[in-house]
């Protein structure tokens, strides 16, 4: 595993306080967090695999499964929700035809459900691959999403 | 004495640094507890030992809260009464409470709980747990259903171990307990030591239960059916059948397998005082032939797993002695069958362990000779009672019987296998005799007995030095070996047993956390050797006409075949 | 670089002037360029403005600031021309920047987008409010949000030009500890993440503890949802933080320093690591800082998605690389936290105060606010709200000015309802309590809490059923689930709560029945969770449960007994039925209808049978001829 010796050389004289910004660059790198890496971590840190897996599961950054080309975080904070966020969400849903936390077929999008993303001023918020798209309601997400779409073949035909 | 504070309105004494839960047990109130452990920093999970601050009006959790001058308690408020119930309410609204079905009935915490603060209706309902129940372990079964999250089986698994196959895992409602990825226990480092169970509150966690195949090899007219029983087994039933801790109840043990219908019985003591001719001539023959020191004991299966795991690089060093259960079986399949002249495939060896691991162990590739299984079945002492009541034994009525021989005669030395430092013990004993020619003076060892989590001792014997060290608890193992990997010489032979206190304490024994009740049965353990006469495994007369009729010597061409074997590195979640 | 250092004595004032940009030499543009700014597209308004001034030839200077407050105004640009005051546009997007920058070039202001213009000691607009005359603006006193919005967050020389890191100098060259810790108590500055505990008490105890080393943690794990102050203080001025660190860091006696951050807002991140970087090459951070002796290093950790992480001992387990689980309490970590030493853990609106308190002495900052609650608070105002935006107010003053005089009421001049205070742990202030002062103790007496700071909204559209659901499905997610009433207790509240807003499969008496009787166990559960959870996020957890059925018992009762929302939020509470003149039986509802809840015979009207209806809203989407009607 060449790949996250990368990830290790950042972390000399490493403790176990270190377990949680080296999850997070692997899974930065590798867009999650494989059984391979958590053996890994485990030789590297001198941690037991189940506590390493403990804290990962702990945390909602944390996935054990490949995120989609485009990764949908749906904000769900209180200023989102009053402002329908659930309905965004289940919109998203219906189109994506996958549930919030998986991974379409294709391996094109997939949905996670953030606590708040702290831009209630713009609520309700949706971020894709970071990107931040404010007030959408149900015609955004189908206009946001044919685009993606768009883009996205036009982009595979270029190819 | 030095702070005073008033608990339900009586001014009570207490030492600074003492938590409300202590002071309180010595006022004799029974505060209720779930996630609590002795000698750990409290989690303060569970929330059920909550007592009222009366000074600031809040409930504190007992276990953890140190006291302080002035304080007022009350640990039996009405609001304190009404909390505790609610939470044990929270724990049953989603647990199957299925009491009836459950391997813990009538001996859980929660019922128990559940019972005394008067729950007697269902106020607070939820959806069931639906986790699948992991049978995937050799020894072990896990119904995370059941389980109430005190965390216990984490620590004691983690720290008491130092294995930490499990630990939490997800959030919030969704909690577990589990192994990494989920998976299943197989293919994490569980050693099946059975800490865990010793400390669930619940039925969480049990052992897998051979009773069907015990029992339908009894019915069955073609086959002989043996048991062995371990050393430990005759000071720990007791508990079992409503007698104080510790009482040796050997006699009633051998007429109550008898009852059940067991054809020969056995004392595995027998192949304790075996190992010990074995395992002392080897260390002997290491000692004086440069082989790889120092020679780990290898009669713990949960210790053997251990080192398979942890300290593949050691494994040179462990003993190749089979453990006295699978000498005994061995034993009984070639040694015995030939005497009775019954093939071994028509005998059915049980053995009743202390041990969860023993199940482990008793299933190895390596615990066969010739396709046959040295041992077919372990039962638990905790399922020996049980098998017991099953077949309707009662133990009051019983007259005290012998076991059967040949392999019926033991000497004391190896019934101390049972302690920690007691496979130390003897073997010294003997090793002394192998080496000088003599019997030792006095044969107590006093440095190696007793609850220390590492008791280490240097001795002389005819010239040579050789230093003993003996690892109480597994969890205080890791330590001892990396001064070894890192050139530790001065010790020759380590005795490691995975259970603190050794066997009598074993993940099959009666469930307790009470450290009281396990000196209690060690010390059972100590008088029978105190009282008895034949205290060394090398004067045992049967030991020896074995040897003479059938065996050779130790360390002998028949010896290697039957009573030694090999281990080896094994790849699993660490 | 070493300016202020070597010459911080006599700086020429010229120098200040210009970095303070009280005075350009060319024109300057201003882009708002926060997470909220960007959201609302910031970038693109940027992107636009570069190419207008190449494209035009002018010579002219972008500038990133941070953000100013008003987010419903986002994105925003601002221009200054040389000898002019700076003046503030809103909604600016890409489209805009044209219009706009071609008139303020030529010195028109286009009214249409102006907000308001800065006293910046030039010349002023004519007929151009001033920022303090702007009822956004006007009864805000900004002392943590001085800066923001108005500096470069990116340049430390910026803030340096604006008294930056005096405060620091001072303490180190006149103060000791002790006396810091003092001059803190005597402020009255209390904390602002949640419970209020008095700063210099607390930093108190952390300097009588003993120990070879002590840690100073800024919490910056904002989680509470509908909270973004945090965020915004570091995106708009995070030298102000770090300033306040050091300062606190000194009077603790601590070396090292970390910033728990949320993962969620890599803008802040970014900056926070560009100031820290900057501060040590100045020598503000580091070793023998302004030649004191005193060292400091400050480290970011970027914490992982866990509400409760903003407990203290949780934080200090996620620190240590540990599932965020919260501990018993005592030892309080300001006597064994992180690594067992004396840890002492402040929120970042709290340490943001403090380079004023010391600027400007503690009798000043006392001096503001109310008797017991001092200085002033940062407030995120979201929801149903016509400006949305971040404001910084005296304490004392009323919920009522800030919803209604600062942020202009509600949207679309709807009927307020109530404001949700204090994210989960809160509760809500209705219209009857709508003139309570903002301060700790007066906020706890409505039943809500102060928390952090933000204040959502809610207008008669809003069902307070929904929104205490809404709460206890997040808690429960977000509990840690160690404690039994927590981990257990919330997620039989929410149960609860969703069996009165759902309408199960063929109800029957005994449901109805059941359904009662959890409502009655929900206020009794409510007080155990409260009474024995072992950290605060169980304790204060059925708070927005309590508040709602303190203010709008009427609301669930309707919920309970008529199976009716009166928001029309709870959809599974809806009543559909058919208009038989429009139906034209094609019979395709009672086939899609998920529990054959409708009958009917081919190109005959339908019927539905409610006492089978889940109310799942099939029939309605797919009816062709509008014939099915909700209510």
């Amino acid at each position: 595993m060449k790949a996250l010796n990368q990830v290790f050389t950042n972390y000399k004289d490493a403790s176990p306080d270190d377990l949680i910004p080296i999850l997070q660059d692997i899974q930065a790198q590798e867009g999650y967090l494989s059984e391979a890496s958590v053996r890994e971590v485990s030789s590297f840190l001198h941690l037991p695999a189940s506590r390493i897996f403990g804290v990962a599961t702990f945390y909602n950054q944390f996935r054990f499964t490949p995120t989609g080309k485009y990764h949908i975080s749906v904000c769900r904070g209180t200023a989102c929700h009053v402002l329908g966020s659930a309905t965004v969400l289940e919109e998203l849903e219906k189109k994506l035809k996958i549930k919030a936390g998986n991974t379409s077929r294709d391996g094109l999008f997939s949905i996670e459900v953030v606590a708040c993303i702290g831009a209630c001023g713009l609520a309700p918020v949706i971020s894709i691959n970071g990107e931040f798209h404010a007030k959408v309601d149900r015609n955004a997400i189908h206009r946001i999403i044919d685009e993606i779409i768009a883009k996205n073949a036009e982009n595979e035909d270029n190819k | 004495m030095n702070i005073q504070l008033e608990i339900n309105n009586k001014i009570v004494e207490a030492q600074q640094g003492e938590t409300i839960l202590d002071v309180c047990k010595r006022q004799g109130l029974n505060i209720p507890t779930l996630c609590h452990i002795k000698e750990v920093f409290p989690t303060g999970a569970c929330r059920m030992c909550v007592v009222e601050n009366l000074n600031t009006g809040k409930l504190v959790t007992s276990c953890s809260y140190p006291v302080e001058p002035g304080m007022k308690i009350a640990t039996h408020s009405k609001r304190v009464a009404e909390a505790r119930k609610v939470i044990v309410e929270l724990l049953l609204s989603n647990h199957p409470d299925d009491c009836l079905y459950c391997a813990r009935n009538k001996n859980c915490e929660l019922q128990d709980l559940s019972y005394n603060l008067g729950v007697r209706e269902r106020r607070i309902r939820g959806v069931k747990n639906n986790h699948k129940i992991d049978t995937s372990g050799v020894s072990l079964v896990r119904d995370p259903a059941k389980c109430i999250l005190c965390g216990r089986c984490v620590d004691a698994c983690s720290r008491v171990m130092g294995v930490h196959a499990i630990d939490f895992i997800n959030r919030g409602n969704k909690s577990e307990i589990g192994v990494a990825f989920d998976k299943g226990l197989n293919t994490s480092s569980c050693i099946n030591c059975g800490r865990c169970i010793m400390v669930c509150p619940t039925g969480a966690l049990y052992e897998k239960n051979h009773f069907a195949q015990i029992i339908e090899a009894i019915d069955d007219p073609k086959k002989h059916v043996v048991v062995q029983y371990a050393p430990s087994i005759s000071v720990t039933l007791a508990e079992e059948i409503g007698m104080p801790v510790g009482t040796d109840v050997n006699g009633l043990l051998n007429a109550a397998l008898r009852k059940i219908g067991f054809d020969a019985i056995f004392d595995s003591s027998f192949s304790a005082d075996l190992t010990i001719m074995e395992e002392a001539s080897e260390l002997i023959h290491r000692v004086k032939n440069g082989g790889h020191l120092p020679m780990f004991t290898s009669c713990c299966p949960g210790w053997v797993k251990y080192a398979e795991e942890f300290a593949p690089d050691l494994i040179d060093n462990l003993s190749s002695c089979k453990s006295p259960q699978q000498m005994m079986g061995a034993l009984i399949k070639s040694y015995y069958a030939e005497k009775v002249a019954i093939a071994p495939t028509d005998i059915y060896s049980v053995a009743v362990m202390p041990c969860t691991a023993k199940k482990f162990e008793a299933q190895r590739d390596e615990m066969t000779h010739q396709g046959i299984t040295d041992v077919d079945a372990v039962l638990t002492t905790r399922e020996l009672a049980q098998l017991m009541r099953m077949y309707g034994i009662e133990t009051d009525q019983l007259e005290p019987e012998v076991a059967d021989s040949p392999l019926g005669k033991r000497s004391t030395a190896g019934k101390i296998f049972g302690a920690s430092g007691g496979v130390m013990e003897a073997a010294l004993r003997s090793a002394h005799k192998m080496i000088t020619g003599e019997e030792m003076q006095k044969l107590e060892i006093e440095s190696v007995r007793g609850m220390d989590s590492i008791k280490v001792a240097h001795l002389e014997i005819g010239g040579i030095a050789i230093g003993v060290a003996v690892v109480n608890g597994l969890g205080n193992v890791a330590p001892l070996l990396e001064e070894i990997r890192n050139g530790r010489n001065d010790i020759h032979f380590v005795e490691v047993m995975a259970c603190p206190g050794g066997c009598i304490n074993g993940g099959g024994q009666p469930i307790t956390m009470d450290m009281e009740n396990v000196k209690q049965r060690m010390q059972g353990l100590y008088r029978i050797d105190g009282n008895e006469t034949l205290r060394t495994s090398h004067n045992n007369p049967d030991i020896i006409k074995i040897y003479e009729e059938y065996l050779g010597e130790p360390l002998g061409e028949k010896s290697h075949h039957l009573l030694h074997t090999h281990y080896q590195k094994r790849e699993v979640l660490v | 670089m070493d300016w202020f250092n070597s010459q911080a004595a006599e700086v020429n004032p010229e120098n200040i002037r210009l970095l303070r940009r009280d005075m350009v030499d060319k024109p300057v543009i201003y882009i708002g360029a926060g997470t909220c700014g960007l959201g609302a597209g910031a970038a693109e308004t940027e992107r636009a403005a570069h190419q207008w001034l190449s494209n035009q030839g002018i010579d002219a200077e972008i500038v990133k600031v941070g953000c100013i407050g008003l987010c419903a105004y986002e994105p925003l640009l601002d221009v200054q021309m040389p000898g002019f005051n700076r003046v503030s546009f809103g909604n600016v997007s890409a489209a805009d920047v044209d219009a706009i920058l071609k008139e303020v070039i030529a010195l028109n202001i286009p009214k249409e987008k102006v907000l308001f213009q800065f006293r910046n000691n030039s010349r002023s607009w004519d007929n151009i409010p001033f920022i303090d005359q702007h009822s956004y603006f006007q009864p805000q006193q900004r002392i943590v949000l001085k800066n923001c919005g108005l500096i470069n967050p990116e340049s430390i020389e910026e803030y340096i030009s604006r008294d930056g890191y005096m405060a620091l100098k001072k303490v180190l060259k006149n103060q000791s500890a002790e006396q810091v810790c003092e001059d803190i108590v005597s402020s009255g500055l209390r904390g602002r993440g949640g419970g209020g505990f008095p700063t210099g008490v607390k930093w108190r105890f952390a300097r009588k503890t003993e120990a070879d080393q002590k840690y100073l943690i800024c919490n910056a794990d904002e989680g509470d949802p509908g909270a973004f102050m945090d965020r915004a203080v570091i995106e708009g001025d995070p030298h102000r933080l770090l300033e306040g660190m050091a300062i606190a860091a000194y009077a603790i006696g601590a070396t090292k320093a970390i910033v728990y951050i949320r993962a969620e807002y890599p803008l802040a991140i970014h900056r926070l690591k560009i100031a820290i970087e900057d501060a040590k090459a100045y020598g503000f951070l580091g070793e023998n800082i302004f030649n004191s002796g005193f060292n400091l290093e400050i480290k970011i950790k970027k914490g992982a998605g866990a509400f409760v992480c903003g407990e203290e001992t949780a934080m200090i387990g996620s620190i240590e690389g540990r599932r965020g689980m919260p501990r018993p309490r005592p030892p309080f970590p300001a006597v064994s936290g992180l690594h067992q030493k004396p840890t002492i853990i402040n929120n970042v609106e709290t340490l943001s105060n403090i380079p004023e308190i010391i600027l400007h002495g503690q009798e000043w900052f006392s001096a503001i606010g109310t008797e017991k609650s001092k200085g002033t608070k940062v407030f995120a105002l979201s929801g149903k709200i016509k400006l949305t935006g971040l404001v910084e107010v005296p304490m004392g003053m009323s919920i009522r000015s800030v919803i209604f005089d600062i942020a202009g009421g509600i949207m679309n001049d709807k009927k307020f309802k109530a404001v949700q205070i204090g994210g989960p742990s809160g509760g809500c202030i209705t219209e009857v309590n709508l003139d309570t002062p903002i301060d700790y103790e007066s906020i706890i007496e409505k039943g809500a809490m102060m928390g952090s700071g933000g204040l959502v909204v809610m207008d008669e559209d809003t069902c307070m059923v929904d929104v205490a659901k809404f709460f206890m499905d997040f808690i429960q997610r977000e509990s840690c689930g160690k404690c039994i009433p927590c981990r257990e207790g919330t997620k039989r509240m929410l149960d609860i709560l969703e069996s009165i807003t759902n309408r199960p499969i063929n109800e029957s008496q005994y449901e109805a029945l059941e359904r009662i009787k959890g409502v009655m166990q929900l206020e009794k559960l409510a007080n155990v969770i409260k009474d024995t959870s072992l950290c605060g996020l169980g304790q204060t957890a059925p708070n927005p449960v309590l508040s709602t059925i303190r203010w709008f018992r009427e609301e669930y009762e309707e919920h309970i007994f008529d199976r009716k929302c009166r928001a029309g939020v709870c959809t599974n509470l809806r009543h559909f039925t058919i208009d038989v003149d429009a139906c034209t039986g094609c019979t395709v509802c009672a086939k899609k209808c998920p529990v054959d809840a409708i009958i009917g015979s081919k190109k005959e009207p339908h019927f539905i049978i409610d006492d089978k209806c889940i109310a799942c809203g099939t029939c309605l989407e797919v009816c062709k001829f509008n014939a099915i009607s909700v209510s």
